[in-house]
């Protein structure tokens, strides 16, 4: 018990290390500009520090609420990120996939034949397989024509924005707001009762979905021989296939499951009661994207992404607390950006503390 | 018909150039073993750096100066966040993708935040002209002066500049060969005596040199301001350098196929032909990245990428 309690510990403690660091250098960022902004007093930067800190918590429940929810997409771009990365692949078009299974989401939840639960069920389904189908063009083309996963994803993002644009204008389109008509209230994901505790707050099913599928894609990579295939051929494409593994039929899978995380993601925002919508601008989904520090975060570890999609909410809300304060909210992402770049030094953390360790003995 | 011709030709290069100079750039870094998906940041950078640049100096200095002050600190500001990349990558031997991404995080809600505490507002805007209407004597060659020296920033001849001086460095010296080795086989080119960590790092730095100047040289050509971001380019040039396959000339045709896509689809209303075709707009939209990823799958199945791309460089290893 006591070796797991110090194994864990080894291994939380270079992401606390990264993330004291860049909140250091996030601290050094607000007190110098603050200082050097004649808008800004002393005062705005005590509270404004304040504020960050206390993150999803500054509104006490509603805000927590907010987290929650705002969690939700992000953890599963994130999962569906991390686990790609396990399999050798980055997926940095999950904001081609997410946008892709939003449609989806949104068109089944209005057009689909069963009004109410049926619905949302089958929206949340058609999400997912949109967003597999829509990845598993990039693992196809990996797979068997040698493109490389990074520049067809790319491509696939603008692709999938631009035909979703087309779709909404042709299909469900409110003309006046410029952006998709409202998902029906009978069609939208269930709150569980969420919002009497989290009164103000759009947290509902979303959450777990997103918790489960993290601890799901955790038991599939950890404790599956199929899961070891997936990884192995990331690992070494070769000798998994020496060893008997289709590798190319492997990219495909993998780069399907991480798509479907994706769309569910997508889901999930477009379906919440909170009525989100599509809007029809050339901008590509920033969720997607910050999937990639999620994961990147968590060290690419699906039940770390839990923690890691919570934790950059926290910062986001505390940034937006910040603004009462003259701050922009940008400072958070300076602070992320700090984190995640100290993230990449976590080999040379390990090392680190595994040279304290060996000198007190 | 020319004159529609020139217009879109004209127009293309505007696209196209920040492309061309910006994938070079990513090409330095690559061809010497560094991935560079920071190439949107360092973008970003230096399109926010020589924007504040212009914004802040144009009532005191003349149109030349402020660009070639702009291109300077655009320059500037790319090679400080390159080292930034590269003390993680090459130092600390940390993972390039991971600190690529900070990088891109960083730039842009940098900038915003910078440019919100000068000036309160997010959007760098000036208003100063940087266009040629003519070069003297030059615009004056049949179809070429129409083609290259009209309607032309000098943002264009300095993405040519850098292109032929890419392939003479690449090619034809001694540093070029190294660089080139290094992103082959790190560990070859270490036993026969050269400094691997400096060639990387060296390359780095021309990458952000290079990336800055291209992201300047995007704000210019393409708006008079600067809100925030670079509108992907960064990554579109990624795809630019892979379709390219990390060579100077490919680089250049895939820039000016993306470039000439893009134009039509600002421009395919002027074209008789295509409004005749009827497409919707989005079929304009969509058409350069489908093209790519249709050309992508054709000529990908023999494409290499520089071997030790990624790779850490590790003495001992073998």
């Amino acid at each position: 018990m006591k070796n797991k309690i110090t194994q864990l510990f080894k291994n939380v403690a270079p992401s606390l290390m990264s993330i004291g660091l860049g909140l250091l250098f996030g601290v050094v960022i607000i007190v110098v500009s603050g200082m050097f902004n004649e808008r800004q007093t002393y005062e705005d930067i005590w509270y404004g520090l304040n504020s960050l800190v206390l993150g999803m918590l500054n509104d006490g429940l509603p805000s927590l609420g907010t987290g929650l929810f705002r969690a939700t997409p992000i953890i599963l771009t994130g999962v569906s990120v991390a686990f790609a990365f396990r399999t050798g692949l980055f997926n940095i078009g999950a904001s081609g996939q997410f946008t892709v299974g939003g449609f989806a989401a949104i068109f089944v939840a209005i057009k689909g034949p069963f009004p109410g639960i049926g619905n949302w069920i089958l929206a949340v389904i058609s999400a997912m397989l949109a967003g597999a189908l829509w990845a598993a063009v990039v693992g196809l083309l990996k797979a068997y024509r040698n493109v490389n996963e990074v520049i067809s994803s790319i491509m696939m993002n603008y692709i999938g924005m631009y035909l979703v644009q087309y779709a909404v204008i042709n299909t469900v389109f409110d003309y006046v707001k410029n952006q998709t008509v409202p998902v029906p209230i009978v069609s939208t994901t269930p709150t569980l009762g969420l919002t009497s505790i989290f009164p103000n707050s759009s947290v509902d099913i979303g959450f777990f979905i997103a918790v489960i599928a993290a601890i799901i894609i955790h038991i599939l990579l950890n404790k599956t021989t199929f899961g070891f295939e997936l990884k192995a051929c990331g690992f070494n494409q070769h000798a998994s296939k020496y060893a008997g593994i289709n590798s190319k039929r492997n990219i495909v899978i993998s780069m399907m499951i991480a798509g479907a995380l994706a769309g569910l993601s997508g889901a999930l925002v477009y379906l919440s009661a909170s009525g989100n919508h599509i809007e029809i601008v050339d901008v590509l989904a920033t969720e997607g994207f910050t999937g990639i520090s999620v994961a990147l975060l968590a060290l690419s570890n699906p039940l770390g992404v839990i923690f890691s999609g919570l934790f950059i909410v926290h910062l986001q809300l505390g940034g937006f607390y910040m603004q009462a304060q003259k701050f922009a909210p940008q400072v958070v992402e300076i602070i992320l950006s700090a984190i995640i770049y100290f993230s990449a030094f976590i080999v040379f953390f390990k090392e680190f503390i595994n040279k304290k360790k060996g000198g007190k003995k | 018909m020319m004159n529609i011709i020139y217009f879109n030709f004209q127009q293309m290069m505007y696209f196209t150039i920040p492309l061309l100079i910006v994938a070079l750039a990513g090409m330095y870094s690559e061809r010497s073993g560094v991935v560079n998906i920071a190439l949107d940041g360092k973008m970003v950078v230096g399109g926010f750096v020589g924007a504040m640049f212009v914004f802040l100096m144009k009532n005191t200095l003349s149109v030349p100066m402020l660009l070639l002050g702009g291109l300077f600190f655009a320059a500037l500001g790319g090679l400080l966040i390159s080292l930034v990349h590269a003390y993680a990558s090459i130092t600390m031997k940390a993972d390039q993708t991971i600190s690529g991404t900070a990088i891109n995080l960083f730039s842009v809600a940098f900038a915003i935040f910078a440019a919100r505490t000068i000036k309160v507002t997010q959007q760098v805007e000036f208003n100063t002209n940087f266009l040629i209407r003519e070069v003297p004597v030059l615009s004056k060659i049949p179809v070429i002066g129409d083609l290259f020296f009209k309607n032309t920033f000098f943002t264009t001849f300095l993405g040519f500049a850098i292109l032929i001086v890419s392939i003479f460095v690449l090619y034809k010296t001694k540093f070029g060969l190294r660089l080139r080795a290094c992103g082959e086989f790190p560990q070859a080119a270490d036993s026969v005596g050269i400094n691997v960590a400096k060639v990387r790092y060296i390359a780095v730095m021309i990458s952000g040199i290079l990336a800055g100047i291209g992201g300047f040289t995007f704000v210019v050509t393409t708006s008079n301001s600067f809100n925030g971001d670079v509108g992907g380019y960064g990554f579109l040039a990624i795809a630019v350098l892979i379709f390219g396959q990390w060579k100077p000339m490919r680089i250049l045709f895939a820039a000016i196929f993306f470039g000439l896509m893009k134009t039509l689809s600002n421009t395919y209303a002027t074209i008789p032909f295509l409004v005749s075709l009827q497409l919707p707009t989005i079929a304009y939209k969509i058409i350069p990245f489908l093209a790519t990823l249709v050309l992508l799958a054709m000529i990908s199945k023999n494409s290499v990428a520089p071997k030790a791309l990624g790779e850490i460089f590790d003495k001992g290893k073998r």
